[in-house]
């Protein structure tokens, strides 16, 4: 019998013992659940169920993320599929009345919320709010290891490169780099030591992408990176996860202890000559810092700062070796592309951008959450029918993606299909996945200098455009705003927007000055409206 | 198999030249006598690409790269001095100007600053951009050196050279953004350092008039920097590998 028998063995117990239940109480654990006493609520549940005797008939599950984080804590009842919010620990009794009569409990019910979900596509968080995080068992019940089973024991490291090439798959770190072409140099170059890395710095503002999926199905990320390791020769691999995410860290620290007990990370995976270990390193929070090259330097224990590429991380990376580099999301799109091949996946999304994003959808409209959507779906679909619209019957007037070096879309354009070339197009960009909806009562100043402010900040002061760049881009913005602004204010920051973008030595520079810019493009009458010699403007 | 050709030819402003595969644009372009400014390169150090003084467009290529982190590339055509270039390195060089509090008149390094003069050879002559005024303090602790951050332009030369050359690492960043600035060891006064050997090689590579010796009139502090190729080439050292 194989380890991987054995773990079919475990998937099939569990599996049993999970059909014998007549109800199931999904509650969310992740963060934003959790913040708001999901635990508790969870505890309640189970001793309700304990008291009441239904520990045979009913199922208290704890998972993963469900999307619709503003208004936790969440529980899903199954089969009925009745979905909850803002459930109180107080409220557990009646939902457990609920699920065992399968009438719905209607102060917390949200029937609506189908809405929600029904216009997303779900590929990387198809286990997020279903699968418990914490178990290896639920995870093989939901074809768990089986991709890597696949990869290991069928597959050749340059089949499954051109596998990972024909499926499309591009960076979701926000570069959109065909993942396939990267894999491959890193495959070609010539070195004993390779490495991993999986990119979980998630630094933009309002973004939590990363974190959830880490949250709710850390195992997926583990098997994406030995799948990745194998592919590319590498033995070890390291996740930079930001120190400020301790449940996810708590999860995967969980799913790398048990991942090494069963053989599926250290020596000898599945029983096979492939060894790959998974060390985590924790950032201390700098948006820099999810650069790669100054998350190398990071993890080799310098100052977080970028270095001048090339050399890429692909020829020289960790401690001079060649290193592969990706983001959670990419990782965790590796999986389903193995287990249901490249045909499969890029039957999704658009003839450049294939697959599904996750955004995290915020600002101004009904739903915020987190939700994935095949690419190539407009903004008008997202922010309508997923997002239901801008609260209190308002107007949309703008789509700001890709956070502090994004742009801001205007609504007459949001038809426009969201896809790594479309948005930059129209000076935006992809970015890792923040959307924010604005409504007509947003100043676009103020967006550009929220936004202005973040890069300042985060600037990590190495070469000069940057660091000088963004101060002055800032103090100029907030001059304008305060309406002491003149036409060569506006100027000069038109200048120092163009000399930032080509001087600067990392993306962060190159990018800090797109919300100007993008703004200035789309909104130029409310920077001109706040000078104090418009009339100098119009000559 | 054919042989490999480990000697590139290439042009540099329309010049016909050539390089080894191992040496820079800005390497080239020195032995050709083609000037591109530079400030926080110092051969010896090793290369960081921070002050991005050194750009120069590759034509074909759809970013511009630092002259002195690229490496020479068979067939590339190299325009060092384009206006937009020219205009780029002035605006940053105004940059500084505005970031710190740069008053050369009453500077020790006045007539003898590389900041002040690539301002002059590039053609500033004023600053447009508004002044930040920074509250910045002046570690005069040293029985030797003082050090004055208004003057300091964040070159990291004085890092760099304490730590690769002189071996002690003393110098470092603190900081991120425009709030950066040199710390000596853990944050403490530079006259308590540990690790200073008081050796003045920070204070010689030091670029402007952040570093200096103590008791210097205006316009006096002159910097020797020959002993750093002395030394690398006696240790037979490349810091960039
Ligand atoms: C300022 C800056 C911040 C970045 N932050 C992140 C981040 O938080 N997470 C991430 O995956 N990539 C980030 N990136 C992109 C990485 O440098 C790198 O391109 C990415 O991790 C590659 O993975 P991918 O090919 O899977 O997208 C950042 C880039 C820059 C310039
Ligand atoms: S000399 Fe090349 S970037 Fe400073």
């Amino acid at each position: 019998m194989t380890i991987y028998d054995t773990l079919q063995g475990m998937a099939e117990t569990e599996h049993d013992r999970q059909a014998q239940f007549e109800n199931e109480m999904w509650v969310c654990l992740a963060s934003g659940c959790a913040s708001q006493n999901a635990d508790q609520l969870a505890d309640r549940l189970a001793d309700l169920v304990k008291e009441q005797e239904l520990e045979e008939k009913v199922n208290v599950k704890c998972v993963g993320c469900m999307g619709l984080c503003a208004t936790g804590p969440h529980v899903t009842v199954k089969p009925a599929g009745q979905h909850y919010s803002e459930v109180r620990p107080e409220d557990a009794e009646a939902l457990v009345e609920a699920a065992k009569t399968g009438e719905p409990y209607e102060p917390l019910y949200e029937p609506e919320y189908s809405q929600f979900f029904d216009r997303q596509t779900r590929i990387v968080l198809e286990n997020a709010g279903s699968v418990d995080p914490e178990s290896l068992e639920d995870y093989l019940v939901h074809d768990g290891y089986k991709a890597l089973n696949i990869a290991l024991t069928e597959m050749s490291p340059d089949e499954i490169i051109q596998e990972i090439t024909n499926s499309g798959l591009r960076g979701r770190g926000g570069g959109g780099y065909p993942t396939g072409l990267k894999w491959s140099t890193v495959a070609k170059a010539e070195s004993d030591t390779k490495y991993v890395i999986c990119n979980a710095d998630e630094g933009d503002p309002g973004a939590f992408m990363d974190r959830s999926v880490l949250e709710s199905d850390p195992y997926r990320i583990l098997e994406g990176m030995t799948i990745a390791a194998f592919a590319v020769g590498a033995s070890k691999g390291h996740i930079y996860v930001r120190a400020e995410y301790p449940l996810a860290i708590d999860r995967l620290n969980k799913a790398i202890r048990r991942a090494k007990r069963e053989n599926l990370l250290g020596n000898e995976i599945l029983g096979t000559p492939f060894n790959f270990s998974i060390e985590i390193r924790l950032g201390a929070g700098a948006f820099v810092c999810g650069e790669e090259t100054a998350l190398i330097a990071s993890i080799e224990g310098k100052r977080g700062q970028p270095r001048p590429r090339p050399p890429y991380p692909a020829d020289y990376g960790l401690w001079g070796e060649p290193t592969l580099i990706n983001n959670v999301e990419t990782l965790a799109n590796i999986a389903p592309i193995i287990r249901n091949g490249s045909d499969w996946y890029a039957s999704f999304g658009t003839e450049s951008s294939k697959g599904t994003k996750v955004f995290a959808l915020t600002g101004q409209v009904n739903n915020t959450g987190l939700i994935e959507v095949p690419m190539g779906i407009t903004l008008r679909e997202i922010v309508y029918d997923i997002g239901g619209g801008a609260p209190d019957g308002r107007a949309v007037k703008a789509v700001q993606t890709g956070g502090p070096s994004g742009g801001c879309i205007p609504e007459h354009m949001l038809d426009l299909p969201v896809d790594f070339e479309s948005l930059r197009e129209v000076g935006s960009m992809m970015g890792s996945g923040g959307m924010i909806v604005m409504d007509d009562t947003a100043s676009m100043l103020e967006v550009a200098r929220f936004f202005m402010e973040f890069s300042m900040t985060e600037s990590c002061g190495k070469c000069i455009p940057c660091r000088v760049g963004t101060k002055q881009m800032y103090d100029l913005l907030g001059r304008i705003e305060s309406g002491v602004g003149t036409y060569r204010d506006l100027q000069l920051l038109r200048e120092l927007c163009d000399v930032t973008q080509h001087t600067s030595l990392c993306g962060l520079g190159q990018s800090a000055p797109n919300p100007v810019l993008s703004t200035l493009h789309f909104f130029e009458d409310e920077y001109l409206s706040l000078l104090t010699d418009v009339e100098a403007a119009a000559d | 198999m054919p042989v490999r050709s480990r000697v590139k030819t290439f042009t540099m402003d329309g010049q016909d030249v050539s390089g080894h595969e191992s040496e820079t644009i800005l390497e080239i372009a020195r032995q050709n006598d083609i000037d591109i400014p530079t400030l926080c390169q110092l051969d010896g150090l090793s290369i960081i690409g921070a002050c991005r003084l050194c750009l120069v467009e590759v034509v074909g290529w759809n970013k511009l790269v630092p002259a002195c982190a690229t490496y020479v590339e068979e067939g590339m055509e190299v325009v060092t001095n384009s206006e937009r270039l020219q205009n780029y390195r002035r605006m940053i060089i105004e940059m500084l100007f505005a970031e710190g509090n740069h008053v050369c008149s009453v500077c020790v390094s006045n007539g003898n600053c590389s900041l002040q003069y690539l301002a002059t050879k590039l053609g500033m002559d004023y600053v447009r951009y508004p002044y930040l005024n920074p509250d910045r303090t002046v570690d005069m602790s040293h029985e030797r050196f003082v050090m004055d951050h208004n003057r300091c332009i964040l070159c990291t030369r004085c890092v760099r050279v304490c730590d690769e050359i002189e071996g002690a690492h003393t110098w470092d960043v603190e900081g991120r953004g425009y709030k950066s600035h040199l710390i000596t060891d853990l944050d403490i006064p530079w006259g308590d350092s540990r690790t200073c050997t008081s050796c003045g090689k920070c204070m010689n590579v030091c670029p402007t008039g952040a570093i200096v010796e103590k008791g210097k009139p205006a316009g006096e502090m002159i910097k020797r920097r020959e002993f750093l190729g002395y030394l690398t080439k006696m240790r037979g050292v490349n810091n960039n590998e």
